[in-house]
């Protein structure tokens, strides 16, 4: 019979349409007050109503979710900051669309480089959010942000990060990544500890 | 010794350069393969190859400059479709006076590459129809992939740039170079009030009419321009359009609104930095792209992927083209006119797979997920307080098998999509074959040509899944077609998670930002979602590619869309476009 298919599609249409009420009601709407609820709403069991009213609603973003890249400090106990970063350039070099500009300290005395930034520039416009600073920086000093709000009224002036926006605490970096975050804590003490026992060991023959 | 001479499948190389002694010679330098032609035998040649030795498919036309030779070399890449290896021809020519016939005569599918040659190098293809730029616009001058040009914002030949670290003071570069400075137009060229000549050739059947009967303009032809903004281009495309009442007499594409010099910025990338840049190529299929360029540049490091990491890679890469295909068989139905409900329905499944990705890889498109000898992270263990693996178990094996059957009962029998789709946009297999068509457009002419399946890569010769064709090449074929890929790839995938070793290595090696690859040349190709995808790259043995090709899908196939619209009505002009799925970041590149 003509349209026949049409029908068998419209039923489709009809099943949806219905599924989104019968799934309120077994919610009671509890899924637009709940937050915690969108992940029920959004995940491969979810039936009904699917989208997201942003930015009233907002879904958590997974751990490994990658951002403009922020600066990581230590902070010590009588409240310093100290840059985990060393400004040895890898991140600079493998930055594909080349966004970052680092200086390097100099010592004011011997004029020799020392390990730390002086000044560390972030152009946000060109950086495409690929992870690679992230990913190959062997001192942990750069990680990639969650906050992915930023639009602005200016660009020239209010895109180009310097070293004071982009530096975090590592307790930051610790609630946003807590899986990378612990296991990188644990590989560093792991080699602490394989230095210790060596030096130890060499202590030992010494003597 | 006439044995010898017969050519046979297995030495086809012992055939050319016997049959055509002094024309044709080995490729020997270190790392390169094929043959040298002398460009007085190209059309000779390719004939005997075609004709002859059952290579009737021609994958990919390039150029590269070979600027201390003071050369330029045309690269051709030819295959049979019956599966096997390539036959990589080159011809060379001289920098300052480039000609090379062209093969459009012998091959159609070489004539959008060859414009593109042109465009990008300046070398001539002597016969072509229609040589002019394709990408860049007739007011331009200078030929932009050459090793000697200079883009708007030079900085420096390659990267990593000097000026970033250690004294790395921040400027912008527009402040220090003004645009307007260093921009080259050709010689006696007035940028105000110039008319293209390319432009005005788009219209070919007005002027014919002015001439023809003497009394100025005739109604009963028009020259209509759909896009480049049309929402039904699926980006930034125009197609200049001649129609006779209703009907198509001519349909020329225009394209090059999104180019940006990919291949430039690419031979100044190093290696690795090139990765993320392959993802904004089809922004729809960014793990395919990935796959691609990681294998030809692995095969050039002659690198072994372990074993989790290429059932991984295969798993990400069968989700991409589940997604590719929920996406254009949704928009297909936007061009029929069914606005957005059968999209919308599409779209949700695949945001459930970029869920997944986002977990994985830490975006939603721009994946950057492999690295050469492997991908950059393993699956994670969580995923929204859920178990990963729950997650896409649960999505392979019982929502996505679902998804499909409920978009199929939706839409595959519904008269007005079969009465707007069937017979219209014929594509035959010849044509599609001669025309370099590739991926679902190629076997929805009933073509079963594969690339996981005719010359196999990755760990695709493990698993059992069908090469999907459809006999009669109209647009509800490739509409079914990605109905039938979309469910043997939810198969490889359930293949994939069956048998994926549980842990172990994810990359070869430890993870260098410094890559290198030996002096050579390569081409990797995968079976994207859209076709074939190929990555021409060659090395001198430096921290950045000397060339580096992209053979994209979306583009080769437009070459045939003006075929497939003429005689259909204006209204099917939108559905033959969207039938074919193209993206305009990897047609513009």
């Amino acid at each position: 019979m003509y349209g026949l298919g049409m029908i068998k599609g419209f039923m489709v249409t009809l099943k949806h349409f219905v599924g989104t009420y019968t799934e309120d009601v077994q919610w009671l709407s509890k899924r637009y007050v709940d937050v915690d609820k969108l992940k029920m709403r959004q995940s491969p069991k979810g039936k009904g109503l699917f989208t997201v009213q942003y930015p009233d609603e907002k879904l958590e973003v997974p751990e490994r979710f990658r951002y403009i890249p922020f600066l990581i400090y230590e902070e010590k106990p009588d409240g310093a900051k100290e840059d985990r970063c060393t400004s040895c350039g890898i991140c600079a070099k493998v930055c594909p669309p080349q966004c970052i500009w680092i200086v390097r300290a100099d010592d004011p005395v011997t004029k020799r480089p020392v390990p730390a930034p002086k000044e560390f520039y972030i152009d946000t416009d060109i950086c495409m959010n690929c992870g690679y600073c992230a990913e190959y920086c062997p001192f942990d000093a750069i990680k990639m942000d969650h906050d992915y709000e930023l639009a602005s009224y200016d660009r020239t002036t209010v895109h180009v990060y310097d070293k004071e926006k982009l530096s975090k605490p590592v307790s930051y970096y610790a609630r946003i990544r807590p899986t990378d975050y612990a296991a990188e804590e644990k590989a560093r003490a792991e080699e602490e500890a394989k230095k210790a026992a060596k030096k130890a060991g060499a202590a030992a023959k010494k003597e | 010794m006439t044995e010898a001479v017969a050519p046979t499948a297995e030495a086809p190389a012992a055939t050319l350069d016997m049959r055509f002694p002094g024309a044709v010679t080995p490729d020997t330098r270190a790392g390169y393969s094929g043959y040298v032609v002398t460009p007085e035998k190209l059309i000779e040649v390719a004939t005997a190859a075609r004709d002859e030795m059952g290579y009737d498919y021609l994958s990919s036309v390039t150029g590269v400059d070979y600027l201390t030779d003071g050369k330029l070399e045309a690269v051709y890449h030819l295959y049979r479709t019956s599966g096997g290896p390539a036959l990589a021809l080159k011809v060379q020519t001289p920098r300052d006076n480039p000609v090379v016939p062209s093969l459009v005569s012998i091959y159609p599918g070489a004539d959008f590459q060859e414009r593109e040659a042109y465009d990008m190098y300046g070398i001539r293809f002597a016969g072509h129809p229609n040589l002019k730029r394709i990408l860049m616009w007739e007011g331009f001058g200078g030929w932009p992939l050459r090793k000697d040009w200079k883009e708007a914002y030079y900085e420096q030949d390659t990267k990593p740039f000097d000026t970033r670290w250690p004294g790395g003071h921040f400027y912008r570069s527009e402040e220090k170079n003004p645009f307007a400075h260093n921009v080259v137009y050709p010689e006696g060229f007035l940028p105000e009030g110039w008319v293209s000549e390319a432009e005005a050739s788009q219209y070919p059947d007005i002027s014919e009419l002015e001439q023809g009967n003497g009394r100025g303009f005739k109604t009963d032809k028009i020259v209509v321009n759909l896009g480049p903004q049309h929402p039904s281009t699926h980006g930034v495309f125009r197609m200049v359009v001649t129609l006779d009442g209703e009907t198509i007499v001519e349909l020329h594409p225009v394209m090059g609104y999104l180019h940006r010099n990919h291949e430039k910025i690419g031979e100044r990338n190093t290696w690795l930095q090139n990765m993320p840049f392959t993802d904004r190529l089809d922004y729809i299929s960014s793990m395919s792209n990935n796959l691609g360029y990681a294998l030809a540049v692995e095969k050039l490091q002659k690198l072994k992927v372990p074993e989790r990491a290429e059932y991984i890679r295969v798993l990400m890469v069968e989700l991409t083209r589940i997604c590719n295909h929920m996406w254009a068989v949704g928009f297909l139905l936007n061009d029929l006119g069914a606005f957005f409900t059968p999209a919308l329905y599409a779209i949700r499944e695949r945001e459930l797979i970029l869920d997944f990705f986002e977990a994985t890889a830490g975006s939603r498109m721009m994946c950057n997920y492999m690295r050469f000898g492997g991908v950059s992270r393993d699956i994670p263990e969580k995923m929204r307080d859920e178990n990963t693996m729950d997650f896409i178990n649960d999505m392979v094996f019982n929502r996505l098998p679902k998804a499909i059957d409920d978009l199929d009962t939706y839409l595959t029998e519904n008269e007005i999509i079969r009465s707007r789709c069937l017979g219209v946009g014929v594509l035959p297999a010849d044509q599609a074959i001669a025309y370099s068509t590739c991926g679902p457009l190629l076997r929805a002419s009933g073509v079963p040509y594969d690339i996981r399946r005719a010359e196999p890569y990755s760990i695709y010769d493990r698993f059992d899944f069908k090469v999907c064709t459809r006999p009669n090449g109209d647009i509800y074929d490739r509409y079914l077609i990605r109905m039938d890929e979309m469910r043997e790839s939810v198969k490889i995938c359930q293949q994939v998670l069956r048998d994926m070793p549980a842990g172990g290595e994810i990359m070869a090696g430890k993870p260098q930002y410094n890559v290198r690859a030996p002096a050579g040349e390569s081409y990797g190709r995968v079976e994207g979602p859209k076709g074939e995808l190929g990555f021409y790259v060659v090395s001198t043995g430096k921290a950045n590619p000397y060339r580096y090709h992209v053979r994209a899908p979306s583009f080769i196939n437009l070459t045939v869309l003006g075929e497939l619209c003429k005689g259909a009505k204006v209204a099917d002009v939108v559905v033959i476009l969207g039938s074919i799925d193209i993206v305009l970041g990897e047609t513009d590149r």
